[in-house]
């Protein structure tokens, strides 16, 4: 059974066993306006929790993504390269950035359910 | 006043509308703190006959390029520029105009910077340009500052040769610590000696070429030995003429090339304003810092312009901005561009080369002078000389007699004591044979 | 690019340099190389650059039809906040371009280029005496960089005193991009203060936030919302008792130039735009000048190159070691500054004289006032009462229209006006800030608040006439994510051949 967590920067990541995929909430791509690109952690790297890990980048603004837990990186989503627009379509699904190998689980509890983000929201 | 259009009756008209009675009701809350209205040791309005009269007061002090026997380089040269240029630059749409923010209304602006940008690529032999930065000195330190992003790195490795006001910028301005930054300004050293001071942690390796001393170099070897230590090679190219008859810094396997671009277009003007250029490979791109120009579409499907990856630049990132460069070098990049299509290839490489044969011939000359000694082995239109007295004696009673003779060395590197007696000379298209057979006759007798 | 060129009476289609450049043509006439031997040594290369040339009379055509597609403030009123974009006078033009100094090498030998030195120390006088401050750094090469000298003092002056472990800066939320940016580019931590509803900063935030590693604070008076810091002093006071630093964007000096003096409100560094206040041409982007004056708590620290008057004669001083410029950070580009700016400014500065200047921060507070008090009743006000040279509205008076700030003022574009500024200061929603500067007659503000008014009420008839905007020029809304998503930058000869 995955569940999905939600951070305060408006990041989201669906758990699974101690792998999480981590994404940019609907709320933040609209913010953001027409994503550009994405500049993605690389593999096997370290991620640490509140720490930027990657870049993501609209007309407007460019915005750094603080990883929600510490771990290392096992995969990124390559395919936001040729088609970062995918992360304005579908920003929960198909528009993930990063998954990662969770070192420290106690940093889960830390993280919003989606109805303390959707508070936050104002949704 | 000439330059001021509202008339009192408009004034009183505007303040009724506004509802006060006296200029000052509007400035009465900064009034309640300060003083206003403050007594200035300055004098009053004058006419254009006055200021005219004043600044070419001043202007009539200067020994210039126009008046004299000119030997000057030193990153700032003395070139001709076709009357086209200037008339150009002047037209109002180009002169005053405004960034290109609005697109719509400023294709003028973001065609000729997209043509600009082309060009300094061609001339780099690098994949993209941006739409130009201050000058040859920042471009250079921004550079530094792009390779220490790229490479998650902190070391710098300066060579010996690079300018020295350059070098001192850098360190300024790219944030490096003096541990992380090797430097030391030497004609004397060996361009190879530097692979020693290379290792895993550098970032770049700043390189000149041709150097501030004048030589020239083939730096592909040292590009491998650089890249193999998983360091970036920036070149600097100080005269933009030398890329007319030499390799390009792309194809010596530079990351980054950072020019001064003063000889196109532009005038000595005392050192400013001038205009740098920066060059980066495709993979670069979106560490590159300063305005960019990219193609789009407008809602008709017509091709246009429009400024683009602002998402780096301060006014949107920043605490995150790649730099905290705003503007670009606007109308110098405009004369710059004018001048290149005016040349051509044709008459860029001509040019390129006719500079290199007028130095050979003063070198020629020059070295023949008893006394006189050519630093340099190889070199494109500057040169080093070692004299047989002092430099600064030499080049006083020189200029004692309309010759700006040369640049001392030490001017630039006072703490290096070898070069009290050597002077760096320069030679373009503007140099007659009377100015070289001036040069050897005051030279000669001022040495005997 | 079109295959066939759409002229459309006097804007013509122009196409690139490279599909009309030739590599054998040229517009500039040189005598033959003889091609003998050469001295470059292994660097030699007889290259293929590919750079098309034109001759002079296709130049100057390509060149004049990309004139022509630029709005330019020769041509029409820029009511742009925060760029002051007034007159450039010819007689600068006509005074940088005199020879002696046009045509003077920055490593002359000091006796042979005295009038240029005299010219530095000229103006530099005249900016300290119009700001009332102690000192004067010429060299930085535009704003951002006299921002960066200001921060590169302050930090100095702080390394001097061994109180580098102060790093806290505070910028309010109100500022200008390049403030935060410098502040971090050098290591500070930015910390940002909130703005009053009022426009003004809060004080009372500003107070709670000093504390025992605050280094400086980096304040715009008047700041960008066209308003003057009242509490200014009492900050400046405050900042010093902490033993930190106050540092004054100048950008908005137009507004006090020649009425106060900067330097009664306890700054200790201020860099100034001579592009924006003392009119040199804004050139399409460029070139700029900052110079920074200092208060004495700072004017130790200044940047080389400084010149010093010795009884008559005016020395250069470079060198780090020299006892002059022995606290100085250093170096912060080639060379002695922007001359050719200088000479541009002192001639504007020279011809209006003390008189002049005041009258030009009041007709162009006069002028903004005006134009909020025409305006307020269709637009809508960020802020009551009186502005300084520049007036900020917000978007309330288009809620419900459909039409957003970036139409209002795309459609402006087509009435004949460059826009205002659009969306800065980011404190207030969809923000229009205008600054019409002194240099505007009253004929021609009428006529732009007047065309203002027609379009304010057109906001609530016709929606779609500003979605579509503009419609008159040669070019209309372009696809900004398109060129940020696939850029390109540059003409390839590759893409021409795989097109073909």
């Amino acid at each position: 059974m995955s569940d999905t967590y939600f951070t305060k920067d408006h990041e989201w990541i669906k758990i699974e066993n101690n792998i999480g995929i981590v994404g940019i909430t609907k709320y933040a791509s609209e913010q953001l306006g027409d994503i550009v690109f994405v500049e993605l952690p690389e593999k096997g790297s370290q991620a640490e929790k509140g720490k930027d890990v990657a870049v993501v980048e609209s007309v407007k603004a460019a915005s750094e993504i603080y990883s929600p837990v510490s771990g290392i990186i096992i995969d990124a989503n390559e395919n936001l390269n040729e088609a970062p627009e995918v992360v304005n379509e579908d920003p929960s699904g198909a528009g993930w950035f990063y998954k990662i190998e969770i070192t420290n689980s106690e940093e889960i509890s830390d993280l919003m359910s989606e109805q303390e983000y959707l508070e936050l929201t104002g949704d | 006043m000439r330059y001021l259009p509202l008339t009192d009756k408009d004034r009183i008209e505007m303040f009724e509308t506004i509802g006060i009675k006296d200029i000052d009701d509007l400035f009465s809350n900064i009034q309640k703190k300060v003083d206003i209205n403050p007594d200035l040791k300055l004098p009053n309005h004058m006419t254009e006959i006055e200021v005219e009269k004043n600044l070419s007061g001043l202007a009539g002090k200067n020994l210039h390029a126009n008046n004299s026997a000119f030997f000057l380089g030193g990153g700032s040269y003395n070139h001709h520029i076709p009357s086209s240029v200037d008339h150009i630059i002047q037209r109002s749409e180009f002169l005053t105009s405004y960034t290109p923010y609005q697109p719509e209304i400023s294709q003028g602006t973001l065609q000729y910077l997209f043509e600009f940008q082309t060009q300094v690529s061609l001339l780099t032999g690098m994949d993209v340009s941006n739409a130009s930065m201050y000058d040859g000195s920042t471009s250079t330190a921004e550079a530094v500052s792009m390779a220490k992003r790229i490479t998650k790195k902190n070391r710098v490795v300066l060579s010996s040769s690079i300018h020295p006001h350059y070098a001192q910028t850098i360190k300024t301005v790219s944030g490096i610590s003096d541990e992380d930054l090797s430097y030391k300004g030497d004609i004397l050293e060996n361009l190879m000696d530097i692979e020693s001071q290379i290792d895993e942690d550098t970032a770049c390796v700043v390189v000149q070429n041709p150097d501030f001393f004048g030589s020239c170099h083939d730096l592909s070897y040292l590009s491998e030995f650089i890249h193999k230590k998983g360091a970036l090679l920036i070149v600097v190219v100080t005269e933009i003429f030398s890329l007319g008859v030499m390799k390009s810094p792309g194809d010596m396997g530079a990351d980054i090339v950072a020019c001064e671009g003063q000889s196109l277009g532009n005038s000595l003007n005392f050192g400013g304003p001038y205009v740098g250029l920066l060059s980066t490979r495709k993979k670069y791109l979106r560490q590159l810092p300063g305005r960019i120009v990219g193609e789009s579409e407008d809602v008709d499907g017509r091709k246009g312009f429009v400024l683009t990856l602002s998402a780096r630049e301060q006014h949107i990132r920043r605490e995150k901005a790649t730099s905290n460069i705003c503007t670009n070098s606007g109308l110098c990049s405009l004369a710059f561009t004018i001048h290149l299509t005016l040349l051509g290839e044709l008459g860029f490489k001509k040019l390129s080369l006719l500079n290199h044969e007028f130095t050979c011939d003063f070198h020629d000359m020059v070295s023949r002078l008893p006394g006189f000694e050519v630093v340099s082995k190889s070199f494109y239109n500057e040169f080093t000389l070692k004299l047989p007295i002092n430099a600064d004696d030499f080049l006083d009673s020189m200029s004692k007699k309309g010759i700006l003779a040369g640049i001392p060395i030490k001017r630039l590197l006072p703490e290096n004591k070898n070069f009290d007696n050597y002077i760096i000379v320069a030679c373009t298209e503007m140099n007659s044979k009377d100015d070289f057979d001036k040069y050897v006759n005051s030279a000669k007798e001022i040495t005997s | 690019m079109n295959e066939k060129g759409e002229n459309k009476g006097l804007d013509h289609d122009e196409p690139l340099l490279f599909d009309i450049g030739d590599l054998d043509k040229s517009g500039v006439d040189i005598q033959n190389p003889k091609n003998k031997k050469n001295l470059l040594g292994e660097s030699f290369e007889n290259r293929n650059i590919g750079l098309p040339g034109l001759s002079e009379p296709e130049s100057i055509r390509h060149y004049v039809r990309l004139s022509r597609k630029n709005y330019s403030i020769d041509a029409g009123l820029y009511p742009l906040g925060s760029c002051t974009m007034k007159h450039n006078p010819r007689l600068n033009e006509k005074l940088a371009r005199l020879d002696g100094f046009a045509k003077v090498h920055p490593l002359q030998p000091s006796s042979t280029c005295q009038g240029a030195l005299e010219l530095i120390y000229e103006i530099s006088y005249w900016l300290k005496e119009l700001t009332g401050m102690e000192a004067v750094t010429m060299v930085p090469k535009a704003g951002a960089q006299g921002e960066l000298c200001g921060m590169l003092a302050i930090k100095q002056a702080l390394l001097s005193k061994k109180q580098s472990h102060k790093n806290k800066v505070l910028v309010p939320d109100s500022a200008h991009g390049t403030n935060p940016a410098t502040a971090a580019f050098l290591g500070f931590e930015v910390i940002t203060i909130k703005s009053r509803e009022d426009g003004t900063l809060d004080f009372e935030d500003f107070k709670k936030k000093l504390d025992e590693n605050f280094a400086a604070a980096m304040i715009t008076n008047p700041n960008t919302c066209g308003l003057f810091e009242n509490e200014i002093i009492e900050i400046s006071k405050l900042i010093h008792d902490a033993g930190g630093y106050l540092y004054c964007d100048g950008a908005n000096f137009n507004a006090l130039v020649g009425k106060v003096k900067p330097g009664d409100l306890g700054i200790d560094a201020m860099h100034i735009n001579l592009h924006k206040t003392f009119s040199t041409p804004h050139g399409g982007g460029g070139p700029g000048s900052g110079p920074v004056v200092f208060s004495e708590l700072l004017s130790d620290f200044c940047p080389t190159p400084a010149i010093e008057k010795n009884n008559e004669t005016f020395i250069l001083h470079e060198n780090i070691n020299e006892k002059i410029l022995s606290m100085s950070f250093g170096r912060l580009s080639a060379f002695h500054g922007q001359m050719g700016m200088f000479v541009r400014a002192l001639s504007y500065m020279m011809s209006h004289g003390a008189d002049g200047l005041r009258q030009v921060s009041e007709d162009a507070v006069l002028n903004a006032n005006y134009i909020k008090s025409s305006l307020e009743d269709v637009l809508t006000s960020a802020y009551e009462g009186y502005c300084m040279h520049e007036v900020l509205f917000n978007d309330d008076f288009l809620e419900g229209t459909g039409v957003e700030t970036i139409d209002f003022a795309k459609a402006l574009i087509d009435e004949g006006y460059h826009p205002m500024t659009i969306y800065f200061p980011l404190v207030v929603h969809g923000a229009l800030l205008v600054e019409p500067t002194e240099t505007e007659s009253k004929l021609s503000i009428d006529q732009f608040i007047s065309t203002i008014r027609n379009l304010a009420k057109k906001v609530q008839e016709d929606q779609d006439f500003f979605k579509k905007a503009p419609k008159y020029t040669p070019i209309r809304r372009l696809d900004e994510t398109k060129a940020a998503r696939n850029p390109v930058l540059r003409w390839k000869k590759e893409d021409v051949i795989a097109a073909e």
